[in-house]
């Protein structure tokens, strides 16, 4: 089984609440899409080629200095069970991960440290990404950005003169910057405002997704925003773009918020309560059902309704209740049913810890 | 609330502009922001991404004097609109004018202004094989009758030439 306590920072460091709203901002990730000379596209190539992709990034990685002690997982070998974990802890894609309708493919890596990975064979060769607590953009480019100009010192990245940089999909084309924030809006959810604020991201070349959902059902509030367009702009323009647009959504979200308080305080309070109840003491919770509490209970501790429950512990809440998490605790893979009973006790237990 | 635009419709939508250094949000009629080409339901506002292929196939006619097939990679147009992935690096050269077109309509735009890349020079290059010893490798897999390692090798000098 796979031991996630073996990388640098146990592949948690992006759920420790530190970064500016991080109380909305779950966080933030950027990723630069890279390809190398000389191989087809991974799609497109054979094993062969993927595995010598492989190892000559491999050489590449280890000559780093911009990463310290990263380690590279072997993701084409490791059971299903453990690529779904690394994939719910936002670690690795849906695609890497060979949990989309393809299965996982050979020479599929990641090479992970703190906060940063670089995914090798995804749709294209080389996806290095940093992953950051809270509203940290600036800060996560600066990491990508040091790291993407070693590396492409190392090995030869596919590049043309109008296009830019030469990914699979023209969609990333350009910079290959796609940079996208994890926010929660359930006060815009609430106040039914959310529609009118998601539909004019689409104006400004953003985009919108649910957290978990396959882009239908929206669950627990928690929606990603990111930038569109890679091509056209310069990756501070497009950052900058994102910045402002969000900074203007956490504002929307914090007024909704003393709307919602102002017209319908003792209803908000008691709906909220009623989440914390339930999850306190249910002893079976649905995935579904346990994001849509824990939305609630974030809301609440955001308002200040509930206290002793720090955003650290509502964010491990998120990510440990999730379907691998729990059968990695348990040391076994879990059918739904065991997996409701165990999430049910893994928040009870949590939440007994910390907030009474 | 009323419409920003026309101080008459109710306002059912809210269309965000960048402006200056801010943000601006503009309170919109149905009427008008239809006008200004913006969709008023959710739904609409969905991830274009999911329309990609959609927007492939409305795009891109082969255009005259384009080779049909890759020389690299032999991926062809119809694989690009039934897969939405290009196959290479030279597949952008090689139907450089059908993309420009999509990235335009995709993009808004076809030219990359961001950073600027400059490749190392092969020297600097941790080990390149050079392709002397990949031609080497060639025969040496063509008298073994290894052919998928042949092609995967002639990939590879291709890609050095
Ligand atoms: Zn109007
Ligand atoms: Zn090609």
């Amino acid at each position: 089984m796979l031991d996630l306590s073996l990388l640098p920072d146990g592949g948690a460091s992006w759920l420790d609440a530190s970064g500016e709203h991080a109380d909305i901002v779950i966080s933030t990730r950027i990723r630069l899409a890279r390809n190398l000379e000389g191989y087809a596209f991974t799609p497109r190539a054979r094993d062969g080629e993927r595995l010598r992709i492989l190892t000559q990034v491999r050489e590449a990685f280890a000559s780093l200095r911009s990463i310290e002690d990263g380690v590279l997982v072997r993701v084409d070998e490791l059971a299903p069970e453990d690529r779904l974990l690394l994939h719910e802890r936002h670690l690795v894609s849906k695609e890497l991960a060979g949990l989309n309708d393809q299965p996982v493919r050979t020479g599929a890596a990641v090479y992970l440290s703190r906060g940063v990975g670089i995914m090798v064979n995804e749709e294209d060769h080389l996806r290095l990404q940093a992953l950051h607590s809270g509203f940290h953009v600036a800060d996560a480019f600066g990491v990508i950005e040091r790291l993407d100009a070693e590396l492409g010192n190392k090995v030869p990245y596919a590049f043309h003169n109008e296009f830019g940089y030469l990914t699979a999909c023209p969609t990333n084309v350009g910079t290959g910057l796609r940079a996208s924030v994890l926010i929660h809006l359930p006060g815009l959810v609430l106040t039914k405002e959310i529609g009118k604020v998601l539909a004019g991201l689409q104006q400004v070349g953003l985009t919108y997704r649910g957290m978990y959902g396959e882009g239908s059902e929206v669950v627990g509030n928690f929606f990603q925003i990111s930038n569109q367009t890679t091509l056209g702009r310069s990756e501070g323009e497009l950052l900058d773009y994102l910045v402002r647009v969000v900074r203007h959504v956490i504002e929307r979200e914090e007024e909704a918020r003393r709307v919602l308080l102002r017209d319908a305080g003792y209803i908000i309070e008691d709906k909220l309560w009623r989440a914390f109840g339930t999850l306190r003491y249910a002893r079976s919770l649905s995935f579904e059902e346990a994001m849509n509490y824990l939305s609630g209970v974030r809301l609440a501790v955001g308002l200040k309704l509930i206290s002793g429950l720090s955003v650290y512990t509502l964010n491990k809440l998120l990510i440990f209740s999730q379907l691998a998490h729990l059968g990695h605790t348990e040391g076994r893979a879990l059918t739904e049913s065991e997996a409701n009973v165990a999430r049910a006790r893994y928040v009870r237990d949590t939440l007994a810890a910390e907030a009474e | 609330m009323i419409c920003d635009l026309c101080k008459d419709g109710e306002a059912v939508i809210q269309l965000t502009e960048i402006e200056g250094s801010g943000v601006r949000q503009l309170h919109l009629c149905e009427k008008c922001a239809a006008e200004r080409g913006v969709e008023t339901t959710l739904t609409a506002a969905k991830p274009q991404i999911n329309n990609f292929l959609q927007t492939i196939h409305e795009q891109m006619p082969a255009a005259k004097g384009e080779p049909a097939q890759c020389s690299f990679c032999q991926a062809t147009l119809a694989d690009f609109r039934a897969t939405g992935r290009l196959g290479c690096a030279h597949c952008y050269d090689t139907f450089e004018s059908s993309l420009r077109d999509l990235l335009r309509r995709v993009h808004g735009n076809s030219r990359h202004i961001g950073r600027r890349y400059v490749a190392p020079l092969p020297t600097e290059l941790p080990h390149v094989s050079s392709a002397t010893e990949l031609r080497d490798r060639l025969k040496r897999a063509i008298d073994a009758e290894q052919f998928e390692l042949a092609a995967d090798i002639r990939d590879k000098l291709r890609g050095i030439e």
